[in-house]
């Protein structure tokens, strides 16, 4: 009899532990999605001013859509909160920069300028970065949050804090698209 | 997929066993018909051993060799590291090293390697300047998922080994027909001779064909997933239904392929086989195009 019981609560024991360091690992992860947003990200707000500066030359009229390009960065950085609050800023961002190319179109010596060319191709490769990393996350989002609601692990999820985290959104259905920058 | 990774090692350990056993009886033979008796079995078996670990551990750098892909260096090939990075970020895999064909007439791609820490991407330069960014997206795409799940392993297995198979047939044929002869003379066994060079014979034809059969047989379905996973990867399949639309259009050659590697490229490249009326046939290492292209959009849908 003794030994059943030693043996139930040991499998016991050991799931637990399993079950623990399976959502340490899960949420291990989510950290490591941010960060890589994060990283991506930065990398963004580095480029902007560099593009701006290109398009300022040609641009001359279209003084506005640059500052908002400028202004968007700038609150982007800023942003203190959370996923959610960073996804906001971060669509916003999107959003100028969008409207940025599409005013450039207009410009055929800006569009044939060889320093625009390689920023363009470093936009598009960064906005998809920022994209992909943002996919990534969720996805990690999703499994983190599903392990914490499912049952049994949900036990050990409410016992030890585990909280569910939030998705990093794109409200606009149109921001789902990348953005297409056809020079 | 987890899966699929196990299926693929599976397959390349039996892969390994059954090409043992097939050399160890080409062997057998050989040594019979040439007189050198249980030293042909033994010479077989080093042979096999060597050519499994060679196969694993330098079988990459030899596909690659043979193909005349040189590395891609990222200052000459910005988009293309660009391109891939996205991708590692998407598929949470490693970088792998990415390499070029000098090739400006066929567009087309491959991936080889041993796992996804030692992976290789090629492709021509007829693909960079032919394709638009989001078609190579879905190529390259296309090319990490067959890392992701192992598929380059088995596929550079088979490539070394249908390879080898075909350069030991051949000499084999060549050797009994023209060398063989002397070596007989001061063997006294000559009734037993006439039924093992049938046999010799029918072996040598038929082992490429074997290796051919399987090299077949198993990339097709692999082609499939391939194609599902880069949907997946990049959550937009009409990059990559776009893309094989337009390398299947294009009717440049693509001479570094051949049969060993023609199972490795995103598309067939030998064009005879491609162009083959019947489609699906035995002989194509490629499902249709037609028909992953309709896969891929009904996705998108």
């Amino acid at each position: 009899m003794l030994w059943i019981l030693v043996v139930i609560i040991a499998v016991g024991l050991i799931w637990l532990i399993s079950a623990y360091n399976g959502l340490i690992r899960l949420r291990q992860r989510v950290k490591n999605g941010w960060s890589q947003i994060d990283v991506q990200l930065k990398r963004r707000y580095d480029l902007i001013p560099n593009l701006v500066e290109t398009c300022k030359g040609y641009m001359q009229h279209e003084r506005e859509v640059l500052e908002n390009v400028t202004r968007a960065r700038t609150q982007a950085i800023e942003v203190s909160g959370g996923a959610a609050e960073q996804a906001k800023a971060e669509n916003f961002l999107s959003q100028t920069l969008r409207s940025l190319f599409a005013v450039a179109e207009n410009y055929p010596q800006l569009k044939a300028n060889e320093n625009m060319l390689k920023l363009q191709e470093e936009l598009t490769t960064t906005e998809n970065r920022v994209s992909f990393a943002r996919q990534h996350y969720n996805d990690q989002v999703m499994k983190f949050n599903t392990k914490t609601e499912v049952f049994p692990t949900n036990l050990i999820a409410g016992a030890f804090g585990f909280t569910k985290k939030d998705f990093f959104q794109t409200e606009v259905p149109e921001e789902r698209e990348p953005i297409k920058v056809n020079f | 997929m987890y899966e699929e990774i196990g299926q693929n090692k599976r397959n390349s350990i039996i892969l390994v066993v059954v090409f043992a056993a097939v050399l160890i009886l080409l062997g057998y033979i050989f040594g019979q018909v040439a007189g050198f008796g249980y030293f042909g079995i033994v010479l077989a078996f080093i042979i096999s051993t060597a050519m499994a670990l060679t196969g694993y551990f330098r079988g990459d750098k030899i596909v690659l060799a043979v193909s005349r892909a040189k590395p891609a260096s990222r200052e000459k090939y910005p988009q293309l590291y660009n391109i891939v990075e996205e991708l590692i970020i998407a598929s949470g895999l490693p970088m792998p090293k990415l390499y070029i064909i000098h090739d400006n007439d066929a567009p087309n791609a491959f991936a080889t390697g041993r796992d996804p820490d030692h992976a290789s991407i090629a492709v021509t330069t007829a693909l960079l300047n032919r394709l638009n960014r989001t078609e190579l997206q879905g190529v390259l795409a296309h090319e990490l998922s067959h890392i992701g799940d192992y598929d380059i392993l088995f596929a550079t297995l088979i490539g070394i080994m249908v390879g080898m198979v075909a350069l030991m047939a051949d000499f084999f044929l060549r050797y009994t027909f023209w060398g063989g002869g002397r070596r007989r003379s001061s063997n006294n066994s000559s009734s037993g001779n006439g039924f093992i060079m049938i046999l010799a014979l029918a072996l040598a034809i038929l082992a490429p064909l074997f290796a051919l059969i399987i090299q077949l047989a198993v990339s097709r379905q692999r082609e499939y997933l391939a194609d599902a996973n880069a949907a997946l990867m990049t959550r937009y399949p009409e990059g990559l239904a776009s893309a094989l639309e337009k390398i299947s259009r294009d009717p440049g050659v693509l001479e570094v392929s051949n049969r060993a590697t023609q199972h490795l490229y995103i598309i067939s490249p030998i064009k005879s086989i491609r162009d083959r009326k019947k489609k699906s046939s035995l002989f194509s290492t490629h499902p249709p195009v037609e028909d992953r292209i309709k896969r891929l959009r009904e996705m998108g849908e």
